[in-house]
């Protein structure tokens, strides 16, 4: 018979990492399964300068040594699987992996963290790396003397649009509101570039392009009309949506889809506990994440202790 | 510089030197992004289950990497990270921007065989 792990972890984040070593640490037999990169969103934080007591680091520095720490506990941790099959409502929770490997275990920490939001129109899989880009600093200097469009309103928009401008010859924001949710200060930054120009109350429809985009379609959103705008390239930047589409029909959300926890990080399932940027939470930090996981780590071990007595 | 667990091509001539000597490559060449972190990440998965091919990365920024920046497969690429395979030498295929595990898969797969 299969072995059957004390806690499956889906996620590898810092909630998902930090649950890791304090389950394994507590001679738990723990699993960690993650669908993308081991880390998260932290890994790619050029510069973490307020984790207590670890001066200036990186996010992937951060995360390599948590995933050391997990690793050197006895954890196990397997990345870049694509997670088919999720039960948590009976006492043996199960996991099916890829389709076909199935996981089983007495209890499951739920820390999937966020995911960037993308855009989900027609042409922008077909361009990305060919017009369709999510970073600035990675890509901008690909698009010199060229037009772009940046779709977003919050701080990275603004920022990232600062940035990029420095390498394009014209650079239009679009945003869905009338209003920009950047802090003033980016505002500023971004109206003052003569480069940047703006289209409100508007959302990409469709980007085409031959060989890469070469233009977009845009939605006037207080109109109706649909209008057409030459550019080489799109740069989305729409923030980050908690990543719980797998486990929406089986734990009880709020109204923003996060994950309903008590003080314990418990969900209303027996035996399943979240933790991280999954949660329903107003302060989204590494140092917030890591006492999820640790609380939900504790927890579990606890339910695990008074099933056994 | 590049803080992945793979082997690092630091010069054209490594470049050169670890096509001659493998006949399987796969070299993504990139910076320290969001999204090349996942193909490094990817890569570093799968090393040990396609055996039979040599998996590096490059720094994008290093002078260098003109020998993967400038590589005719890369022409109109505009996202990092740009992914090439080689195949006793030659550039047998090459990847723009982030891909997924199936993505990455199906390109070994396809150029190297499948794992045994």
């Amino acid at each position: 018979m299969e072995d059957i792990y004390d806690v499956i972890i889906l996620g590898a984040g810092p909630a998902g990492l930090s649950a890791g070593i304090y389950a394994s640490r507590a001679k738990l037999k723990t699993l960690i399964l993650n669908e993308g990169t081991v880390g998260g969103q932290v890994i790619l934080t050029h510069e973490i300068a307020n984790y207590p007591g670890v001066e200036t680091t990186n996010g992937f520095q951060l995360i390599n040594t948590m995933k050391k720490q997990a690793n050197d506990f006895g954890c196990t941790i397997k990345a870049n699987l694509n997670i088919t099959g999720i039960n948590l409502s009976d006492k043996i929770k199960e996991i099916e992996v890829n389709g076909t490997d199935k996981y089983r275990a007495k209890t499951v920490i739920l820390a999937p963290g966020g995911k960037p939001r993308t855009l989900n129109i027609p042409g922008e899989e077909d361009f990305k790396g060919r017009g369709v880009s999510y970073c600035a600093t990675c890509d901008g200097e690909f698009f010199t003397g060229k037009e772009v469009v940046v779709v977003g309103g919050g701080n990275s928009a603004l920022e990232e649009s600062v940035s990029l401008a420095k390498y394009a010859s014209k650079l239009t924001i679009v945003h869905q509101f009338d209003h920009f949710q950047a802090l003033p200060h980016y505002v500023d930054m971004a109206k003052n570039n003569p480069k940047i120009n703006f289209i409100m109350s508007s959302e990409l429809r469709e980007i085409y392009g031959e060989a890469s985009v070469k233009k977009v379609k845009i939605e006037n959103l207080s109109t109706g009309q649909e209008s057409e705008l030459k550019t080489d390239g799109v740069f989305v930047f729409i923030g980050y949506s908690a990543n719980v589409g797998k486990v929406a029909d089986k734990v009880s959300l709020n109204s923003r889809t996060e994950i309903i926890v008590d003080k314990n990080m418990k969900t209303n399932i027996d035996g399943v506990y979240a933790a991280g940027d999954c949660i329903e939470k107003r302060y989204r930090q590494v140092t917030t994440a890591v006492a999820d996981g640790t609380i939900a780590a504790l927890s579990a071990s606890n339910y695990l202790m008074n099933q056994n007595n | 510089m590049l803080m992945t667990n793979l082997e690092h091509v630091e010069s054209a001539d490594a470049h050169k030197k670890v096509l001659e000597e493998n006949e399987n490559v796969m070299i993504c060449c990139g910076r320290m992004g969001p999204m090349c972190l996942p193909v490094y990440d990817i890569m570093d998965e799968l090393k040990d289950t396609y055996k039979n091919v040599k998996f590096l990365d490059m720094d994008f920024d290093s002078p260098d990497a003109h020998v993967i920046r400038n590589a005719p497969e890369c022409a109109g690429f505009m996202g990092l990270p740009f992914t090439m395979y080689y195949k006793n030498g030659k550039a047998v295929q090459a990847t723009t921007s982030i891909q997924n595990m199936d993505q990455v898969n199906s390109i070994l797969d396809e150029q190297f065989g499948k794992p045994e």
